[in-house]
């Protein structure tokens, strides 16, 4: 399943915060959408996945999710999102509760999503109980159990520290490998969109436009290569010289809408 | 050689704890006291009748078995205007909580009538109801009502927003919404209301039978005073406060079991 976005703009009040973002998301990649803070990024993904109405332009979606799947555009949100009264097996649950499955099935899904994230031993844990690293992964696995056709995940890494991020990081390129997700992927961290992306779009800031896309060809095995590592430095340079003056007039902004 | 300090401690303090069993001890100190005074002469018992009287006079209510037509009377009156005020502070406190409309209308009448002293409709109750048990359940009910339907929207507007968003990217309907995401999240929120009007309803109870009953605690606390029965009159307040005391266990077993994911 494809995503199209089709001169998408919104505002809030005067502000202009996207200004006709046209943008394609293929079967299979996933881009990296990033910018400075404020660029309206998470906005654009929330208009993705339907959760924000845009004020003009529209969302297309072309072809079909598959059969099996239960929630064509899923969230990986950068707080979890976890519901601390239920235990794990039950956030993961949850998504599938309203859609008739038998206990049976749900409970196998469950078992199933678990494991793929490697929880299986945590499933009776409740949230105050796991590390930030161990409460994304449950996000996750939560967003993996409706076996979504894309997923949408906003800043999933940004909440955690240093050496969780690049575990989950791994943990991510290893499941593209297996399984060819779609996915978009929100990030401030230039890093993080480098390893993971195959297309690093760049938004500008008010008015939030894309300023830059970057197709990255290198597979994910060769990233960590000293081959690739001089190229990908490259590529890595040259988006942070198109966001840098931006991000400096993000950092001495004085917010007074929030 | 230059001399060596060890670094002067200066951290303590500032981490109150609770000791077992202080409490227990000073409790009996105080009534100990209380009783020895009494017993020498320093305390008049018309005014303060000694702890072992006091004692004497609850063994006489709980033989003649008035004991239990005071309590009986007094927890069904007590419980039948909370439970009333509570489901219908439940029902309008989530209308407010989800509903714009609800909301516009009901808080402003809440704002309004919330501070009256409950107590005043009393009279009107029983001008409305007549001066049986319904004018002080409906008048219960009303003390109880209001608090609710604060503390419950309260708990609702406190539900994480990102909860909520959750639950609709997943596409769950707004039943399962309310369901599984707003109750549960408003929940300590409403249980903390619970013990604001669980209190109320107590005051409200003894109040009402204060004014008019033919028995009940509150009646038979003000009729013990009529007579200058302070023992009676004591004792009356000790079934008070362990009705309190009772209420206040269950509330706190129930934030236990909330205590488990929080």
């Amino acid at each position: 399943m494809e995503l199209i976005l089709e001169q998408v703009t919104h505002r809030y009040g005067d502000l202009v915060a996207l200004d006709g973002i046209d943008l394609e998301i293929r079967t299979g990649e996933i881009v990296a959408l990033i910018g400075p803070s404020g660029c309206g990024k998470s906005t654009l993904l929330g208009i993705l996945g339907g959760l924000v109405q845009p004020s003009a332009g529209r969302v297309l979606q072309l072809g079909d999710a598959p059969a099996s799947c239960l929630n064509a555009l899923t969230f990986v949100f950068q707080d979890f999102a976890l519901l601390p009264w239920r235990d794990v097996a039950g956030n993961v649950a949850l998504p599938l509760e309203h859609h008739g499955l038998s206990s049976g099935e749900i409970a196998r899904r469950v078992a199933a999503a678990l494991a793929k994230i490697g929880l299986a031993e945590f499933a009776n844990a409740f949230p105050k109980q796991l590390s930030g690293g161990m409460r994304q992964r449950v996000g996750i696995a939560r967003a993996l159990v409706v076996e979504p056709a894309v997923l949408l995940m906003d800043e999933p890494l940004s909440a955690l520290d240093a050496q969780t991020r690049e575990l989950l990081m791994e943990d991510l390129i290893e499941l593209w490998s297996a399984t060819r997700f779609t996915g978009v992927y929100v990030t401030h961290n230039l890093a993080e969109a480098v390893r993971l992306a195959h297309r690093v779009v760049v938004l500008s800031r008010r008015p939030g436009r894309v300023r830059e896309i970057v197709e990255i060809t290198v597979a994910h095995g060769d990233r960590d290569s000293v081959a690739a590592a001089g190229d990908l430095k490259q590529l890595q340079d040259r988006l942070w010289r198109a966001m840098k003056a931006e991000a400096q007039l993000a950092e001495r902004e004085i917010l007074d809408h929030a | 050689m230059r001399e060596r300090r060890p670094v002067v401690f200066r951290g303590s303090g500032f981490a109150p704890e609770r000791r077992r069993f202080v409490a227990l001890a000073a409790f009996a100190v105080l009534v100990g006291v209380w009783e020895i005074a009494s017993r020498l002469g320093w305390i008049s018992p018309i005014f303060l009748p000694r702890p072992s009287a006091v004692m004497a006079a609850l063994g006489d209510l709980l033989h003649s078995g008035a004991l239990w037509g005071h309590l009986g009377d007094s927890i069904t009156r007590m419980l039948g205007g909370w439970i009333l005020g509570t489901c219908c502070g439940l029902a309008v406190g989530f209308a407010i909580g989800v509903f714009s409309l609800a909301r516009s209308v009901g808080i402003p009448f809440v704002s309004a009538l919330f501070p009256i002293p409950k107590i005043a409709l009393l009279p009107l109750m029983i001008l409305w109801l007549g001066i049986g048990e319904a004018s002080k359940i409906a008048t219960i009910a009303l003390g109880v009502f209001f608090p609710t339907v604060i503390a419950v929207y309260a708990g609702v507007d406190g539900v994480p927003r990102n909860l909520i968003r959750m639950a609709q990217s997943f596409g769950m309907p707004s039943r399962d919404i309310l369901r599984k995401i707003v109750l549960p999240g408003a929940w300590p929120a409403i249980l903390s209301g619970f013990r604001i009007t669980a209190s109320i309803a107590l005051i409200l109870l003894v109040s009402a039978e204060m004014i008019g009953a033919q028995r009940g605690i509150g009646q038979f606390v003000l009729q013990a005073g009529n007579l200058m029965n302070t023992e009676d009159l004591l004792a009356g307040i000790v079934l008070l406060s362990l009705l309190g005391l009772s209420i206040g266990t269950v509330l706190t077993r129930l934030e236990r079991r909330l205590a488990r994911w929080r």
